[in-house]
């Protein structure tokens, strides 16, 4: 009797793996509808004849996820370990640099959150196992980003002020209702535009601009926990991104009618997106001891190269266009940093962030930055805020903002051309009038007047009587400040730590 | 609908460290014309047309077996559409 010789186990491919441990796994209802198990998926509008058609492009399995996201996590915590351990903290470039920290730790973990939720619901919700397994990969990457940002924050929580009360403040207070209100509003759209608001827009168009260029300036700057999250996330978000293009696709290529909806989708979503990031260019042009490149360049490198000059001749194939409004931010390039900043800096008294005045070395920079643009700005504010600051004062607007009612930004941004003269714009529905900084703003209000007319606007709700009273003090209790958290860095409790800690350092040899 | 006959650029951003090395030497053998960006933490790799990862060149570089799903390990970004994902080769180019 002969034994056959024992052939080696052949493995799967990646293709066959993917395709046995996702779609395989699908089956047809049989006792209920289709419609009753996803009951979700018709309502906005969106038609689609074949859900099988949904592919991952990363053929990711659930066995390597795991695996990938475990040496991710191991490799990450050792950072935060070793950052802690050593004092880290103190290797800053400067305690300044926290500002721009702060303004993202404060806004951003909340909502990672929020799209763990909602990528979840997907993962239950969406009708094909190709969309199912990839919004339940992103589901938890989104829990694992909010756990690691919290607990970069919670390391230099015990260093800094301006970190204790985050998760209340991202409910009340005023810059925090910009990124508040975004999520929200994505949060509360159906499943195929939350697809083409956080997948597509905000993810494939726009997040480069948020992480890349800001967490790289974390490390130019000494923050290694913030670049090693900031890069660790950013691993995720490729597929996050391959999730959002793969969307827009799959929508497009089902049928001839979604076309415009998703269109008008992409319009409204760059838009948000897009004065949603403006805060961080204010925080990479000033709030940055040390820059990799300015706003100016990151959106041209980031956007204009990338999105414009490359998916948007491939997404012309299907008949998209590039997102309405688009002209309007390219416009704003040169001005969106300094306008940005000087709203920050007017208002950073009811904030839990501190800013300062740019010194030599930051004006310097901002000059060859921007040749242009800077020169108005520093004869036009920043020239008078330094009077006021030799004459031993500082200057604070005293007034409360308007708001955007769409951004909820304070109104400080400019007519398109003309950055001297402040852009407003306004509707009126059912007899209320609304304000608007922007077309762009103004177009998504009135598409949709019925949701936008619910904005919480901490400004109105101020006025309302419903954060804690008529006064700063009033206010700023109710938000849970405490002295030290916000107003000028100068002098402030961070600085003096920062010398005393520097102070006390041995000198070097 | 028009589809756009010249190559434009594709590209990704990578954690620039050891444990990725031999990958972008990989990359750089074995695309020509790549133009190379370092920023702090990380380095950007572009190039028109198509930008192509072997399993095989990594493995070269390596000295180790290198499973193409590592690459998540190491990506921080990237422009362009995954056409190709397969065990032995990633293509990163667009589609129309």
């Amino acid at each position: 009797m002969t034994v056959p010789a024992q052939k080696p186990v052949r493995k799967l491919s990646m293709k066959q793996r993917y395709s046995a441990l996702t779609h395989d796994l699908d089956w047809t209802p049989t006792y209920v509808t289709e419609e009753q198990v996803f009951p979700h998926t018709t309502f906005e509008g969106i038609k689609v004849h074949d859900w099988s058609k949904w592919d991952d492009p990363f053929r990711l399995t659930v066995e390597a996820y795991n695996k990938y996201q475990a040496e991710k996590d191991r490799r990450l915590y050792a950072v935060l370990d070793g950052f802690a351990q050593s004092q880290g903290q103190l290797g800053l470039t400067d305690a300044r640099y926290m500002n721009a920290m702060k303004i993202f730790l404060q806004g951003i973990p909340i909502h990672e959150y929020d799209a763990h939720r909602n990528f979840a619901y997907l993962a239950r919700y969406a009708n094909g196992p190709g969309a199912r397994f990839a919004a339940l990969c992103q589901s938890l990457d989104e829990l694992r980003h909010a756990q690691t940002e919290i607990h970069t924050l919670s390391h230099y929580n015990k260093h800094f002020d301006g970190m204790h009360d985050w998760h209340k403040w991202s409910d009340r207070v005023w810059y925090l209702s910009v990124p508040k209100s975004f999520f929200e509003d994505a949060l509360t759209a159906g499943p195929f535009e939350w697809l083409i608001a956080i997948g597509f827009s905000f993810e494939y168009l726009l997040t480069n601009l948020l992480f890349v260029p800001f967490m790289s300036g974390a490390a130019f700057n000494g923050d290694l926990p913030t670049m090693t999250f900031g890069f660790s996330a950013q691993s995720d978000e490729s597929r996050h991104m391959t999730l959002g293009l793969e969307a827009i696709k799959f929508m497009l290529e089902q049928d001839e009618d979604n076309l415009p909806i998703v269109q008008d989708w992409l319009d409204k979503w760059f838009w948000r997106g897009y004065r949603l990031i403006s805060l961080v260019a204010g925080m990479m042009d000033y709030m940055l001891p040390k820059r990799v490149m300015s706003w100016k360049e990151a959106f041209e490198l980031y956007f204009e190269e990338q999105m414009l000059g490359g998916l948007f001749k491939d997404l012309e194939y299907y008949g998209i266009k590039p997102p309405r409004h688009v002209d309007w931010a390219i416009g704003e390039k040169e001005i969106l940093s300094h306008q940005v900043y000087w709203i920050l800096y007017q208002y950073s008294h009811a904030a839990a962030f501190s800013t300062t005045i740019p010194d030599a070395e930051d004006q310097a920079w901002l000059e060859q930055a921007y040749p242009e643009t800077w020169p108005v700005y520093r004869d036009t504010v920043w020239n008078k805020a330094q009077r006021v600051m030799d004459e031993g004062g500082r200057y604070f607007n005293p007034g409360l903002p308007q708001l955007c009612t769409v951004c909820q930004i304070p109104m400080g941004f400019t007519e398109p051309g003309d950055p001297l003269t402040q852009c407003q714009r306004q509707s009126v529905y059912e007899g209320e009038r609304y304000d608007f900084c922007s077309d762009g703003c103004q177009w998504i209000f009135d598409r949709e007047p019925v949701k936008y007319r619910q904005s919480w606007l901490p400004v109105h709700q101020i006025f309302q009587g419903n954060c804690g009273g008529p006064t700063l003090p009033d206010v700023a209790a109710w938000y849970g400040l405490q002295p030290g958290d916000g107003a000028e860095y100068l002098g402030s409790p961070d600085h003096q730590n920062w010398l005393a800690w520097h102070g006390q350092a041995p000198q070097e040899g | 609908m028009s589809v756009s006959a010249e190559p434009r650029p594709v590209g990704v951003d990578l954690q620039e460290n050891e444990e990725n090395r031999a990958l972008v030497e990989a990359i750089e053998a074995d695309n020509e014309d790549l133009n190379i960006r370092h920023m702090p933490g990380m380095i950007r790799l572009t190039k028109n047309g198509r930008l192509v990862i072997n399993q095989a060149s990594v493995e070269a570089r390596l000295g180790r077996p290198w499973e193409t799903h590592e690459f998540q390990l190491a990506i921080i970004s990237y422009f362009g559409e995954f056409v190709e994902w397969d065990d032995d080769q990633i293509v990163i180019a667009w589609n129309h």
